[in-house]
């Protein structure tokens, strides 16, 4: 573990990202192979099983009564974190621990943790075999080991524990980091992390060795997804409007479909295979010819329909396992497709977009009857021929129930991950109301002990007298201020704090702010009656005083426009 | 009726008819320290401690009326016994006595309790009443020596010869107190200044501060790149275009709020180094305690946290002071 915490130290103490992607590179580089698999999943972020909860090491501190509840609470809100809490707060109470009994197997740990064990050792028996004590012997365990461990390695091994490991190390990064030092190229590398991922040695190398030929046959695994990037400029106004294909961008969920011989397999675009959500498309694509890998999107699309349903339908079918026929018939589930990976077993990627094109329709054409029409689309797009007709378009495209337009260059490749240039999405403008801040509270990480996250209202009706009406929780919202914003306001908060609850502040309801979303619907669950889909500030209305914010019946009227088919 | 009591322009003791460090101008001002959240433009007149002197005219102006008083020393203000005892915040800060008919309270104004080299200790002072500071009233905050932390600031400077190490750090009290830190653990290198920091300095070292030896970095050929040398300057020049004289320069931050990871990295400096002249969370409690003062009131950063700590276990009168009336 010593030299993965050098490694964090160092991490820490960097702010360029190349410097960052060194330091990766020669950690990995210089390490064995089986702490370095650990390091890996570690920077990336890997979503791992907790081991044990920030709230059970604090307990355990707490048995001790060194300090009152309500004051780590405090302590907790300021840093934001409950493991580097913890480490900060440790040398403070260490005195007031009282020696603990060391049983055979403890005993045995601390004698192992002065050897400086390798990383795997802490990961793979240590710190399991402590989450699995019973309660008593824990605490004695933890506060044994803490005292053990010098205090400036307490909160990497609280995070470890902990689980959530966030270092503000991007996975970018270490895809970067792994190709550098490895002599990679880094669509090779994010290629091979799609593939099942675990932290032995044979793993991390594979995902290390040599460019041999990579096998054709990938089985299950997925192709990095291309990502598109927000259309911000006109400077592809410069490029001939025919160089680029024009399609709708569904509001649905991205998935690629692949086809074996071993299987059908569904992955959304987190990597997570959705098979059991989806059941028809699983039937549908037995259809494909084997070692086919269709890119495309998920969504809820009757078969007689000429829009497909609204997200909220798509979400109702995303948190089941097991899909109930009604379910099926309420939100029959259709695959747009829009781009072929790869067909006959030929990786696809590299011809252009073009080509792909060609041969998906010709694959796919003679699938598509009458009855497999609900299940199975073509994504319907052509050239432009102008860029003077962009507006109309995506105009149209709303006005047919998509979020916008794609723009995909004709002659580019497939490539992975987010690469600015041959794909962009444009799409409609975001709906917007002025809403008032009337909560805020701490940010984590590098926004720690900032206020950064706010709770938005709206009034519940029209009145000019302040008796008459009330603010009603409408969003929250955490991003689209900038920095010298969120300090400025910060301070405002401080300075305008009505109450304190925990770690919430209720603040004088004065400042107005223009919200943005992209969706809005009817819920139960929320106060006002609506939720939205990412909420964002857009601006600081600072011309705008709390009364001249919108009301409830305002939103009303936008969630009403968003359902009808004229929108 | 309270020996103080809170106005628009500040805390007003009116047996002294003086304000302490008034928020705007009135016509007496009893200043703490020459830090400009204390020490304002405009007053009719001036009293503080001799060793403020030099900086306080030098932000306040030279022709302010000043009554410049020794440590300790005792001086009637109407009906007010008034004086200066030593905070061991930066040069010439001080806590403020005041004696009204037998009542003591005493205003801490920023303090510290650990040993800095370069200004006067801390000094207990035992009263009634006390107002604390509480900029650090978390248990979270726990200081080391100074000395530990010069060691750590050598290491990083010395262990880059190839480029200026840049330390910012406020450039009245913590760049002077490094430099004095510096020497105390023999280093003996000539520090470079920001111009900010260079006019403080001047003023302590009038006042034979022991320190490194230093210079403006502006009176060095901006073609030297500087290289291994360690240059002191504020925050406020982070990211400002006085910084692109220096080739890619290896920064950091001095300052107590250092020791919270997500502060560091808001911030973005490379390293922060946790070093504050401001009492820590012990130093906090220990003042209080050994003030014997049975009324507490506590202002700036946590003062809600502090006073409910010292009621619940200390059971003392403790309260924010936007409570006192």
């Amino acid at each position: 573990m010593e030299t993965f915490a050098t490694l964090i130290d160092s991490l820490d103490q960097s702010t360029g990202t190349t410097r960052k992607v060194d330091l990766i590179a020669e950690h990995l580089h210089a390490g064995d192979a089986h702490d370095n698999a650990w390091s890996t999943l570690l920077l990336m972020g890997e979503k791992r099983r907790r081991l044990m909860t920030g709230r059970r090491l604090r307990d355990v501190l707490q048995a001790c009564d060194a300090i009152p509840d309500w004051l780590f609470e405090d302590c907790q809100s300021h840093v934001g974190d409950s493991a580097e809490t913890l480490a900060l707060l440790w040398p403070q109470l260490k005195g007031a621990i009282p020696p603990q009994s060391v049983d055979p197997t403890l005993k045995q740990w601390i004698s192992t943790i002065e050897t400086h064990p390798p990383l795997h050792w802490w990961m793979e028996q240590l710190l399991p075999a402590l989450a699995a004590l019973e309660p008593q012997l824990q605490s004695a365990a933890l506060l044994t080991i803490w005292s053990t461990l010098p205090d400036e390695r307490h909160f990497l091994f609280n995070k470890l524990l902990t689980g959530g490991f966030r270092i503000g190390v991007a996975r970018g990064l270490v895809v970067k980091a792994i190709a550098k030092g490895f002599a990679l190229e880094e669509a090779l590398v994010l290629e091979r992390l799609m593939a099942p991922q675990e932290p032995s040695q044979c793993w991390f190398e594979g995902l290390t060795a040599a460019p041999a030929a990579e096998r054709v046959n990938r089985g299950p695994v997925p192709y990095p997804f291309f990502l598109a990037s927000p259309l911000q400029s006109d400077t592809l106004r410069d490029t001939p409007a025919q160089d680029w294909w024009v399609e709708h961008k569904w509001d649905g969920i991205r998935g690629q479909l692949i086809k074996r011989e071993s299987g059908t397999y569904l992955w959304s675009r987190g990597e997570e295979l959705i098979n059991e959500q989806f059941p028809e498309l699983i039937e549908m694509a037995d259809s494909l010819p084997d070692d086919t890998v269709l890119d495309g999107e998920v969504i809820c699309w009757r078969v007689d329909a000429n829009r497909p349903q609204p997200f909220s339908d798509l979400q109702r079918r995303l948190g089941r396992k097991s899909v109930s026929r009604k379910l099926r018939e309420e939100c029959p589930i259709c695959f747009v497709a829009y781009d072929l990976l790869e067909s006959q077993g030929q990786d696809r990627r590299s011809r252009t977009l073009e080509e792909r094109l060609n041969a998906m329709n010709e694959l796919l054409s003679p699938m598509i009857t009458p009855r497999s029409a609900g299940q199975l689309r073509i994504s319907a797009g052509a050239r432009l021929s102008a860029w003077e007709t962009l507006d109309t378009l995506r105009h149209q495209a709303v006005q047919e129930g998509a979020e916008g337009l794609m723009l995909k260059q004709m002659q580019s490749p497939y490539l992975s991950g987010r690469k600015r240039g041959p794909w962009w999405k444009h799409k409609r403008d975001p709906m917007t109301l002025d809403a008032v801040l009337i909560y805020a509270q701490a940010g984590r990480g590098r926004r720690a002990n900032l206020f950064t996250d706010y709770t938005f209202a709206l009034w519940d009706r029209r009145s000019s007298d302040p008796e008459h009406h009330q603010l009603v929780t409408f969003a929250k919202a955490y991003s689209g201020l900038n920095d010298r914003e969120i300090l400025e306001l910060d301070r405002w908060i401080r300075s305008n704090t009505r109450e304190r609850f925990g770690p919430t502040r209720a603040v004088h309801p004065e400042l107005v702010f223009e919200i943005g979303f992209e969706g809005i619907q009817p819920s139960k669950r929320h106060k006002c009656g609506l939720a939205v889909r990412f909420p964002r500030i857009l601006r600081w209305r600072q011309d705008r005083s709390a009364e001249s914010a919108n009301a409830i019946t305002d939103a009303m009227i936008l969630c009403d426009e968003d359902h009808s088919p004229q929108r | 009726m309270p020996l103080l009591e809170h106005t628009d322009s500040g805390l007003y003791c009116r047996a002294a008819d003086a304000w302490i460090d008034p928020s705007r101008p009135v016509r007496r001002a009893l200043i703490t320290h020459a830090h400009a959240d204390h020490a304002r433009p405009g007053c009719d007149e001036y009293w503080a401690v001799e060793s403020s002197e030099g900086v306080l005219r030098q932000r306040l102006g030279r022709e302010i009326t000043l009554h410049a008083m020794p440590y300790g020393q005792q001086f009637w203000l109407n009906q007010a016994c008034v004086s200066f005892h030593s905070a061991g915040h930066v040069l010439g800060s001080a806590q403020i006595r005041l004696c009204v008919e037998g009542e003591v309270w005493v205003v801490t104004g920023d303090y510290k309790r650990c040993a800095d080299p370069s200004c006067e200790p801390f000094e207990v002072v035992p009263c009634d009443v006390l107002i604390t500071e509480a900029t650090f009233g978390l248990p979270i905050y726990s200081w080391e020596p100074g000395e530990r932390v010069a060691e750590q600031i050598r290491a990083w400077w010395k262990g880059d010869q190839e480029h200026p190490s840049l330390l910012f750090c406020y450039s009245f009290g913590k760049a002077q107190r490094l430099m004095a830190e510096l020497h105390a653990i023999g280093v003996e290198d000539e520090v470079l200044l920001h111009g900010a920091v260079e006019t403080v300095t001047r003023s302590y070292r009038a006042a034979g501060v022991p320190m490194t030896p230093s210079r403006p970095v502006s009176t060095i050929s901006s073609k030297d790149p500087l290289a291994g040398r360690l240059i002191l300057a504020p925050p406020s020049a982070h990211r400002s275009a006085w910084m692109r004289r220096f080739r890619s320069p290896q920064t950091a931050f001095a300052s107590g709020w250092m020791a919270v990871r997500g502060a560091r990295r808001r911030r973005g400096y490379e390293r922060g180094f946790v070093l504050s002249d401001h009492a820590d969370w012990q130093g906090l409690i220990r003042t209080v305690l050994e003030s014997g003062a049975s009324t507490i009131y506590v202002t700036h950063g946590q003062n809600d946290v502090l006073s409910r700590f010292l009621r619940e276990r200390h059971g003392l009168d403790a309260r924010p002071l936007d409570q006192l009336s």
